[in-house]
């Protein structure tokens, strides 16, 4: 049976009249990867933050390893390694000073030997005497994931951890996050626009939007390619709908825009429709076939 | 994880170079007060002394290292606040512009251990600052200038303090000195706490000092009440140890109000940051 890590139960917040978050709930099992999904300025940060006690709730509850936060804040944090939106450090102090300082008020002092593995783990070894101030972006957010690790948490809260990456430290970061999963057992809530990031570290996710979730479930389940949304350009529109609706009852054919028609469907019936709209004599000038959750996703973002 | 944390504050005041402009402005001040007694200090003396040579006959060392030292404390006390401001107004709001009380924040320590912990390390900086404004002119002053009876003008006119009796006043006016450069200092991280950027708190902080000491310094009826529990009258009265006799119930009063002021912008500095969303 899953084990619940963090249980978020209908948490609002308001910065003055503006609600940030409305009533978001949702569940993270032990071992997740869990990926906290929706476009910019949708709450994702805001209830990241009200995990982590940075941000007092309206209204809500937040239970951590089975705990209350509100009531065992100190407990909780000891056992969670994060990075909210970008890591900063102390500029003007070296990497190893920086990791030394923040594993001493994690709980647990970090032997230098401690250290140097963990830049070792996230290719930054031979830098740890460097000031962080003549690090990259990049580097600092590997740095950021070696803060998170050291003292060795449970759960792992990563907000946006690729933003400004180039497509080598995305990958780079993505697969470490997978090698958390895989080689340390860690449950880890991901945070991310991209649908496509989450689609390949996450298992299990939720979407939220205006301060909402709007579904949660496994990502297999959700991004099942086998369901699809076709988008299909044709000639003479009316008509085409009317003989696939004819020539295929169960399917709900609807019109888009212009010559747009579009229809959900099995990835196994594309070729069946292009095949059977040219020989009943339509020209085909385009034929896109969508997932189902991209879409969904999509207009959550256009909304 | 209040000790372990004040040591990583510690870490961060010894790391940062601002911390070492106050050290270098407050040496290099001494040096130019120094250098303009050695210059020209007989002219200084003569030009307080003017008016009592009349009736009154100065003989010996009068320009000795206590009359400096008085004269350094004097003129420097106005000014280290400012020095005090600089790196205690820095310790909370400083993090906020970095970003780095995001990381603070989520780590299993406690909000209002992160204050203590902040004003602490800032007392003892402040204390470091005192201690070596006390070196510098009791230690290095004397080793200048000499030893000898200190002659203080003040309202109710010419002080002569013998030798012997000095240096404990001396100890006890640096300690009130502390006592209310400690409450500059709980100040300017009580405002600290309340900003998101370094300026703000020690530009607010040298602000609220210049207001309340025009205020205590107008002969208005309308302030009278209330200068009394202004800190800024009490920052000068580690002058009450070069009275004679000493005024002890002022001295205890004002003890009190710095420390009352101390616990107060404390608390407020907690209470506030407990409260804080960080969105930074």
């Amino acid at each position: 049976m899953d084990e619940p890590i963090i249980e978020v139960k209908n948490l609002s917040k308001k910065f003055g009249t503006f609600e940030a978050v409305k009533d978001v709930s949702f569940t993270v099992n032990k071992g997740d990867v869990f990926g906290f999904l929706g476009p910019n300025g949708a709450g994702k940060s805001t209830t990241i933050r009200c995990m982590l006690s940075l941000i007092a709730p309206n209204s809500g509850t937040i239970a951590i390893f089975g705990k209350n936060l509100a009531n065992h804040r100190t407990q909780i944090l000891k056992n969670i390694g994060c990075i909210i939106e970008k890591p900063d450090f102390y500029r003007y102090l070296s990497a190893e000073k920086n990791l030394e300082m923040f594993a001493r008020i994690s709980g647990r002092d970090s032997s230098k030997k401690e250290i140097q593995e963990m830049l070792e783990f996230v290719g930054l070894d031979g830098r740890g005497k460097d000031k962080v101030k003549g690090f990259s972006h990049g580097m600092k957010q590997r740095l950021g994931i070696a803060q998170t690790l050291l003292h060795k948490p449970d759960l792992i809260i990563l907000d946006e951890p690729t933003t400004g990456l180039d497509p080598q430290g995305i990958i780079e970061v993505r697969n470490l996050i997978l090698r958390l999963k895989t080689e340390q057992q860690k449950t880890v809530l991901l945070s991310s626009h991209q649908l496509s990031e989450i689609e390949i570290i996450a298992n299990r996710m939720v979407i939220i939007n205006k301060g909402k979730s709007m579904i949660e479930g496994s990502v297999d389940a959700l991004v099942n390619e086998q369901d699809l949304l076709l988008q299909i350009n044709v000639s003479d529109y009316q008509n085409a709908m009317q003989a696939i609706e004819l020539e295929f009852p169960a399917l709900h054919v609807k019109h888009l825009h212009g010559s747009i028609i579009e229809m959900a469907l099995e990835k196994e019936m594309v070729p069946k429709i292009n095949y059977f709209l040219v020989n009943k004599g339509f020209s085909i000038h385009s034929l896109e076939p969508k997932r189902k959750l991209e879409d969904f996703f999509m207009k959550i973002i256009q909304e | 994880m209040l000790v372990r944390n004040t040591y990583n504050e510690f870490i961060k005041i010894i790391a940062k170079p601002r911390s070492y402009i106050g050290l270098g402005v407050l040496t290099a001040l001494i040096f130019v007060i120094l250098f303009a007694m050695k210059a020209d200090g007989s002219s200084f003396v003569s030009f307080v002394t003017a008016s009592f040579e009349q009736t009154l006959s100065f003989n010996g060392n009068i320009l000795n290292g206590n009359l400096i030292a008085f004269i350094i404390l004097q003129m420097l006390i106005v000014h280290i606040p400012l020095l005090v401001a600089l790196v205690t107004g820095d310790l909370i709001s400083g993090e906020a512009a970095m970003g780095t009380i995001r990381m603070l924040a989520t780590k299993p320590i406690s909000r209002t251990n992160i204050v203590l912990s902040k004003f602490i390390a800032g007392a003892v900086y402040t204390l470091i600052l005192t201690l070596w404004l006390a070196f510098l002119a009791l230690i290095v002053v004397k080793w200048m200038f000499g030893t000898g009876d200190l002659i203080v003008l003040n309202s109710s006119g010419l002080i002569i303090l013998q030798e012997q009796d000095i240096m404990w006043r001396y100890l006890c006016s640096f300690f009130v000195a502390y006592l209310a450069l400690l409450t500059v200092s709980s100040l300017s991280i009580c405002l600290s706490a309340f900003a998101e950027n370094s300026i703000g708190p020690i530009v607010s902080t040298m602000g609220i000092i210049i207001l309340f000491t025009i205020i205590g310094s107008m002969d208005v009826t309308v302030f009278d009440s209330i200068k009394k529990f202004l800190f800024t009258t009490h920052m000068a009265s580690w002058r009450s140890f070069f009275e004679d006799p000493v005024k002890m119930k002022d001295i205890w009063q004002s003890i009190i109000i710095l420390v009352v002021h101390n616990i107060v912008l404390v608390a407020i500095a907690i209470i506030k940051f407990n409260k804080k969303d960080i969105t930074s």
